[in-house]
């Protein structure tokens, strides 16, 4: 994968939390992640992995699961290593196209885990807009220009609809630079998902130099500032209790997470102003609104 | 041997409790419906111990379908129409992937416009998908082929999707007499499904689709293909074994009347049984007709029909479902391509007929024989026409 990519750092930590006597079926949607880390005849993957298209590895991995259960049942499985089922999906494949399967696979109760890598835009196909994307950012498909002014309109939270799936275990989580932690919680958040009866779902922030026009070495900062400025707000709902995770001591200004990206870099031009203002609010009031629910 | 009376729904669902697969993922859609139904009942019930998982689409189905055979599960599910468009994308992933699921398709009319009645315009749709597919005429043949499936799709030589097609409310709702085989017999019939690789393995892990380049694709879809041309011999030898254990035959084709005919009628699903009921009227006439029905569509039998029809002076052939080619229906296509191919020179009419559950009446079909007797006589003839359509000089509506 690209250098720079939160992606495969992401998964790296996730599935460290996986017990190593344990064995697991990885599902990938399509995307940067599957393209990349599986080239017939190769595959970097040392578990069972399986690819099925862009929209669908929720329905897919649930009828893994399934067919492990059956087999159990059916006492014809000599193997009897606990198996896990985990789908890894982009925002693309999760938000947008793949939300049915989704919303489908967590009603039915399988016993796996979602990961949704959200790095706020189709980026394996060269940067178009997903309903993930930032108001305002510069995508291929929603570019800048003389008359409109990057994305229209607010990133759909997928975190709270999953949460109304009243499923287990849902959460929100970031990897940090050592000195916020590094990747405690997400790796906490990964053990609790995966070691969770029943559907979890992992939102992941997922930064992309190529798509959000940073420099690569700055990639622990990005998420960092995307932390600090309650842009991505750590938290994990609980048999519906909701908990922030991490409260930034002082919260950021957006400006700061803005700012170390291309995407943004015309919110900072004159008269732009209302831009920077409006994410601003749209950030401060989520975060309240996360204060209020958490217990 | 147990008798009894079945709808074709009926009949599949109840071959689906004999077999009781590992997994099930369906949705409901009319005319398929009663498939899932039945078999979920037979879940909560306690009479299988099947993974049934009730999705939220036919995409899902098809995909849930694709995970749990990766999983080295047997699969099998069940739609109809729309429902089938909609499993369209993963149908080819299920067919590359090499998965021996078992799929029951009641044949409905595509929309638009929207049609709950029968035609194969939804199967049709499917046909280059890489699935194998057998037309049932009756509900015995959708009991038996639903049998066969599972043998023909996870032989080694094969390993292929099947999708076993009748036709929506005329087969799928009607109810008639049928013969069924004991459980255990079932059972034994069936065996075991152990594949040699699968993703439970955790010993031996697999990765199933992977991003495939230039330099493979080719010799995947190559291997697909051959595993369609090795289906034929499976085929025909599943069905020498099912007669020996049923004393019913099948085979790729059926011929009725056949021996001295000199026209005949080729078509597909239920109306096969209809034009088997209009050739021995006009036997009794002193005309020549038969029957060839083909049940293997997909690998289509060529050589075989070939062989067969060369014997006719003329010979029709009914298409339910319009391709929107100006060159005639699918099965006719294939129909004359192996005639041409093979070098026999038939004359052949092609008749487009009962889109959308038109009925095909046994006028609808002496009309088609009456019209192969002119030809046969010399009389030139439209090659392209449709049946029972009003606006058509030739029919009876």
């Amino acid at each position: 994968m690209c250098a720079g990519c939160g992606a495969p750092v992401v998964v790296r930590c996730i599935l460290s939390a996986l017990k190593p006597e344990d064995h697991a079926v990885i599902g990938l949607a399509t995307g940067c992640l599957e393209v990349s880390t599986w080239l017939y005849p190769f595959t970097a993957w040392k578990d069972s992995v399986i690819h099925n298209a862009f929209e669908n590895v929720s329905a897919t991995i649930s009828g893994v699961e399934a067919a492990y259960k059956a087999k159990k049942r059916m006492c014809e499985e000599k193997n009897t290593k606990e198996t896990k089922f985990i789908a890894f999906g982009g925002d693309g494949g999760t938000y947008d196209i793949g939300i049915q399967s989704l919303s489908g696979a967590l009603e039915r109760g399988h016993d796996m885990v979602y990961v949704c890598y959200d790095n706020g835009a189709y980026m394996n196909t060269g940067i178009q807009r997903s309903s993930a994307t930032p108001e305002f950012a510069n995508t291929t498909t929603s570019p800048v220009g003389k008359i409109r002014n990057g994305k229209h309109g607010r990133k759909k939270d997928l975190t709270q609809i999953v949460a109304g799936h009243n499923i287990p275990y849902v959460a929100q989580s970031a990897p940090r630079s050592a000195k916020y932690g590094g990747f405690k919680d997400l790796y906490n958040k990964a053990e609790k998902a995966i070691y969770t009866e029943g559907p979890a779902f992992l939102n992941t922030f997922a930064p992309c130099p190529r798509g959000w026009r940073y420099s690569t070495p700055y990639l622990m900062e990005i998420c960092d500032l995307a932390v600090e400025t309650c842009i991505w707000p750590m938290y994990e709902i609980t048999d519906g209790k909701l908990k922030l995770t991490y409260e930034p001591k002082k919260k950021l200004p957006v400006e700061d997470f803005l700012k170390q990206q291309g995407r943004f870099s015309h919110m900072f031009k004159e008269g732009n102003e209302y831009m920077i203002e409006a994410m601003q609010k749209s950030v401060d009031d989520e975060w309240e609104n996360l204060k209020n629910m958490s217990v | 041997m147990i008798k009894d009376r079945l709808s074709g729904n009926e009949a599949l669902a109840v071959a689906m409790r004999q077999i009781e697969p590992d997994v099930v993922a369906a949705y409901p859609i009319t005319p398929s419906t009663e498939v899932p139904q039945y078999f979920s009942s037979f879940v909560s019930d306690g009479k299988v111990r099947t993974e049934f998982i009730p999705v939220e689409s036919e995409h899902s189905a098809m995909s849930a379908c694709v995970g749990a055979s990766s999983a080295g599960a047997r699969t099998m599910t069940a739609t109809s129409a729309n429902g089938l468009a909609y499993m369209w994308e993963v149908l080819y992933i299920a067919a590359s992937s090499r998965l021996p699921i078992v799929m029951g398709v009641a044949n409905r009319a595509l929309s638009g416009p929207i049609n709950i009645n029968c035609d194969h315009s939804d199967a049709y749709g499917a046909r280059d998908s890489g699935w194998i597919q057998l037309y049932c005429e009756n509900n015995q043949e959708v009991y038996d082929s639903a049998l066969q499936a599972v043998k023909i799709a996870e032989h080694d030589m094969v390993k292929t999707p099947v999708m076993v097609c009748y036709d929506g409310f005329i087969t799928s709702h009607a109810v008639e007499n049928i013969e069924l085989l004991e459980d255990e017999e079932v059972k034994n019939y069936v065996g075991k499904y152990c594949p040699k690789h699968h993703l439970l393995d955790s010993e031996n892990p697999i990765a199933v689709g992977p991003l495939d380049v230039p330099a493979y694709y080719f010799e995947h879809k190559r291997n697909q293909a051959e595993g369609l041309k090795n289906a034929k011999k499976v085929i025909k030898d599943t069905g020498m074994a099912f007669l020996e254990l049923t004393g019913r035959k099948y085979g790729f084709l059926e011929e009725y009347m056949t021996e001295d005919a000199d026209i005949c009628i080729v078509a597909m699903g239920s109306t096969a049984g209809t034009a088997k009921y209009v050739a021995d009227m006009l036997r009794q006439k002193g005309i020549k007709a038969g029957v060839v029905k083909v049940r293997m569509f997909r690998p289509f039998p060529a050589e075989e029909i070939a062989y067969v029809l060369s014997r006719f002076k003329s010979v029709a052939v009914l298409d339910r479902a319009e391709s929107f080619s100006d060159c005639g229906g699918a099965l006719f296509l294939d129909v004359t391509s192996a005639l041409y191919v093979h070098g026999k020179k038939v004359k052949v009419l092609n008749y487009i007929y009962g889109l959308g559950g038109r009925d095909v009446t046994t006028d609808d079909l002496e009309y088609v024989f009456n019209e192969l007797c002119e030809l046969k006589e010399g009389k030139e003839k439209t090659v392209l026409n449709y049946l029972g359509v009003r606006g058509e000089d030739n029919n009876a509506i």
